[in-house]
């Protein structure tokens, strides 16, 4: 399983279309965890962010706010996507890969 | 979740709730720190979270606006309150235009101990505002001459930056609806645009009046004052008649130029503000500086931008475009069906050489709509002024509309190019004596006039 988060800082950004950094991880089956790695992005781009959300073939996005065309879209791309979270990006990778993470979670 | 700090906040809490909840906006209450305090029910449903969840967290991550930078300069800006303008994408993912209204909270102390955050959705009336407004350059500006259009086009440039500009041109020309048309367009908007009148105020009362006073700091102030110049905080500050400006203020006005901050009359506090300067003067500046009236370290530094409105005499067909704008408004205003202007009317004033500029239009027009009581304004209807021999002689203007025909008033005229009012009315006797055959008594009564004027008038320009 493969999780994209947007990322500000070490906290998941609050909003989608205005992020600059995401962090990438695999998760292998079987496995506990992954080495996530950090892509910074040329600029804040909701439309850019998607490509490489496609590009990478990404399972699920974890992020803040996010406007509803590009939710669906993502959906309609069979990406899951688990918005408006709050919390550092670790917590909510883990919660992710272990299915426990639900929309609009405080963690 | 950290544990936010106790303060005042804390012990007015029951209270402040109950107030909050009765606002229609989303309202929250935020530490210094700018994290989460309280918020109303409206907000909760705007974010999607309850207070309880997001209590201690930085509003950025609750609110999802892009003011976050704004917000970060509220407690820094010295106890002012922000208005900030951005988007936010609420709990059913849809991107809210919002204003942000960010006041400092003052503990007993005088410290701030937190924010006000008043959160309202302004999406409608944005879309309202483009439906109805269209672009504030076109609604004030009005004219379709080269020159009037190349100033048009830079207003975006003008309206962009936050360089001084310096506006020049001659009275009544419109260089306050310029300055105003600049500042909508631009990202002070939402501020105040401030003007003052240099020329207006006594040289003793113009730097208070600028920059503000403390109580005591003369005889007469019992209180204090803020001065324009803090009123306009954030927005624009227009000086008009930047000439007449005394030159113990230009320095004063040259180190707020430079460095953005000034002390009031009798304070030793110094003041920060953040206000864009707009000048405008229809003197001419240079002259004032060979005549050592005006320093030219302030001239250069107020010249960064320059724009210079063209005189009426300039903009050719303009005229007509505004002496139809001008009917339209004093019809509506005075409630007049005035349908239009006879052609002589039409004529003469296109070739009037409008020593006031759009100003002097207007007034005439105010003039004339009042004084005329049928449907077509007549020359008997302008001011007299205008038309008394020995007047300035109306000189023909290049580019503007070469003829007018109003056939209700005048059927079949042939085109004339008088010079003065004392020509069209010889010509205006001739024509009717031609077509009565010389019938005086005809004539005059075709003409408007008793029996003896006609004959006065035939006497006075040698017609007989």
């Amino acid at each position: 399983m493969k999780i994209l988060v947007t990322l500000t800082a070490d906290d998941i950004a609050p909003r989608f279309d205005l992020c600059t950094e995401v962090l990438i991880a695999e998760f292998a089956e079987g496995s506990a965890g992954a080495v996530p790695r950090n892509v910074l992005l040329p600029g804040p781009s909701a439309d850019e962010l998607c490509s490489l959300i496609l590009k990478e073939n990404i399972d699920v996005v974890v992020c803040g706010g996010i406007e509803d065309s590009f939710f669906q879209y993502l959906v309609w791309k069979k990406v899951g996507v688990i918005d408006r979270i709050i919390g550092t990006s670790a917590k909510a990778l883990q919660l992710a890969f272990e299915e426990r993470l639900q929309p609009g979670a405080v963690i | 979740m950290k544990q936010i700090e106790s303060s005042e906040l804390l012990s007015r809490q029951v209270e402040i709730i109950d107030v909050m909840n009765g606002i229609p906006h989303g309202v929250a209450l935020i530490d210094k720190e700018l994290r989460i305090f309280s918020m109303n029910r409206v907000l909760e449903v705007m974010t999607g979270y309850c207070t309880e969840a997001v209590q201690g967290i930085h509003c950025n991550y609750v609110l999802r606006t892009d003011c976050d930078e704004g917000l970060n300069k509220v407690l820094n800006n010295g106890g002012e309150t922000l208005i900030l303008e951005g988007s936010s994408i609420d709990a059913n993912r849809k991107k809210v235009s919002v204003r942000i209204t960010a006041s400092p909270l003052k503990g007993r102390t005088g410290g701030d101990d937190g924010l006000l955050l008043v959160m309202e959705d302004i999406s409608m009336l944005k879309e309202m505002d483009i439906k109805l407004q269209g672009s504030p350059e076109k609604k004030n500006l009005l004219g379709n001459s080269p020159k009037l259009q190349e100033i048009i086009e830079l207003l975006p440039v003008f309206a962009y930056t936050d360089a001084t500009l310096l506006i020049t041109g001659e009275t009544g020309t419109g260089k306050d609806l310029l300055a105003e048309a600049i500042h909508k367009s631009s990202k002070r908007a939402k501020y105040p645009f401030i003007k003052v009148n240099c020329g207006a105020i006594p040289e003793t009362l113009l730097e208070s009046e600028l920059f503000g006073h403390v109580r005591g700091a003369f005889t007469g102030a019992n209180s204090d004052k803020p001065g324009m110049f803090r009123l306009a905080q954030g927005g624009t500050l227009f000086l008009t008649e930047i000439g007449d400006l005394p030159l113990q203020l230009q320095v004063k006005l040259l180190t707020v130029l430079d460095d953005k901050e000034f002390y009031p009359l009798g304070s030793s506090k110094k003041i920060k503000v953040d206000v864009r300067l707009i000048t405008g003067t229809h003197r001419d500046l240079k002259l004032l500086l060979d005549e050592g009236k005006f320093r030219d370290d302030l001239y250069y530094r107020l010249n960064v931008l320059r724009a210079h409105m063209p005189s009426l005499r300039e903009r050719g067909d303009d005229v007509l475009l505004l002496m139809n704008h001008f009917l339209k408004e004093f019809n509506n205003n005075l409630g007049k069906g005035i349908k239009g202007f006879a052609s002589y009317a039409i004529d003469y004033l296109m070739r009037y050489e409008y020593p006031g500029n759009v100003r002097e239009l207007r007034n005439i027009l105010e003039h004339a709509v009042n004084i005329c009581q049928c449907d077509i304004i007549q020359m008997e209807h302008l001011p007299a002024y205008m038309l008394s021999a020995g007047e300035k002689k109306p000189a023909p203007v290049a580019g503007r509309l070469p003829d007018f025909k109003d056939e209700a008033i005048t059927p079949g005229a042939p085109r004339r190019n008088f010079a003065s009012w004392t020509e069209i009315e010889k010509s205006r006797i001739l024509e009717a004596m031609v077509e009565t055959k010389g019938n005086r008594s005809e004539a005059a009564v075709k003409l408007g006039w008793s029996r003896s004027t006609l004959w006065r008038k035939i006497k006075y320009y040698g017609l007989d």
